[in-house]
């Protein structure tokens, strides 16, 4: 069972208190995109094994969206944080590189 | 004016605890946040302050709760329900807000005795042991949305109107005697 501390009333929440929301910090491409850069927010989506940035809600509590990094692999749950940032604040990644040394953000050469 | 009526007119049922399902009961929604007339307008309607995250304000027959960083669920006495709509807009005046009388889209019970909160424990992913006096927890109960607090040695749940007969069903089974945790 997945347990997500929502940042905003502060519920540990399980999942089942949760609705899942995929994953986090897309880029929007809307109106005069190319086709290709759509089709890649519209469809295409990260599978990692192992640090993923992802989506919730709090639907049964605060009805907030918050954000969440956890371990695909064996659900470890790093952080969650507020969604009104457009990557992942220092904190949260200090604490996946505390528990993943070899983990290096995959945007800060994308940009 | 027609009288108002409750979900389940007064439906109550005795287990090993006690189940009665409330109201009508005075509730108005308020979407607002960081206003700097809040605390007057609360004040005004249910003479309580501004409950902090989580926590609800009771005074009496009237409460304030926390429902998200910019939500608050006032309670009052139905019949005051229009009044107080016209002092939230008297004080939040020019600031950016909502507010609507959601008392009729509310279903309130009321679980008592010692035994109440194994009622819930068996309906809601909520730690009971951490759940704290004047806390207001929302989440769901079996599988709709709820919020609780615990009052006058028992419990209060707030749901949805619509899902009143079902939640009153939940709690009837819940409470079944000789089905203490
Ligand atoms: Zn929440």
């Amino acid at each position: 069972m997945l347990i997500l501390e929502c940042p905003y009333c502060g519920v540990k929440a399980e999942e089942t208190e949760l609705s899942p929301g995929y994953e986090a910090h897309l880029k929007r491409f809307g109106p005069g995109s190319t086709p290709e850069e759509f089709e890649a927010y519209m469809f295409a989506r990260k599978n990692p094994k192992g640090v993923h940035f992802e989506r919730w809600r709090h639907t049964y509590g605060c009805g907030k969206w918050f954000l969440a990094a956890r371990c695909t692999a064996t659900l470890e749950v790093f952080g969650t944080y507020p969604a009104q940032v457009s990557e992942p604040p220092a904190d949260i990644i200090a604490k996946i590189q505390a528990r993943r040394p070899d983990w290096r953000p995959d945007w800060k050469d994308t940009k | 004016m027609s009288d108002p009526v409750s979900a389940l007119n007064g439906a109550s049922f005795q287990g090993f605890a006690t189940i009665r399902e409330i109201g009508p009961l005075g509730m108005i929604t308020l979407r607002a946040r960081g206003l700097k007339s809040l605390d007057k307008a609360i004040k005004a309607v249910t003479g309580t302050k501004v409950p902090a995250p989580r926590r609800i304000e009771i005074r009496g027959d009237h409460a304030c709760g926390w429902m998200s960083p910019d939500e608050y669920l006032l309670m009052l006495p139905y019949a005051e329900v229009g009044e107080a709509m016209a002092k939230l807009a008297k004080a939040l005046a020019g600031e950016h807000h909502l507010a609507v009388d959601v008392s009729d889209a509310r279903a309130v019970f009321r679980i008592e005795g010692d035994k109440a909160d194994q009622v819930l424990r068996k309906l809601m992913p909520v730690d009971f042991d951490r759940l704290e006096p004047g806390e207001l927890r929302r989440s769901r109960a079996a599988q709709v949305a709820a919020a609780i607090w615990q009052q006058d040695q028992g419990f209060t749940l707030v749901c949805f109107r619509s899902v009143a007969s079902y939640v009153m069903g939940l709690l009837t089974h819940s409470a079944q005697p000789g089905s203490e945790l």
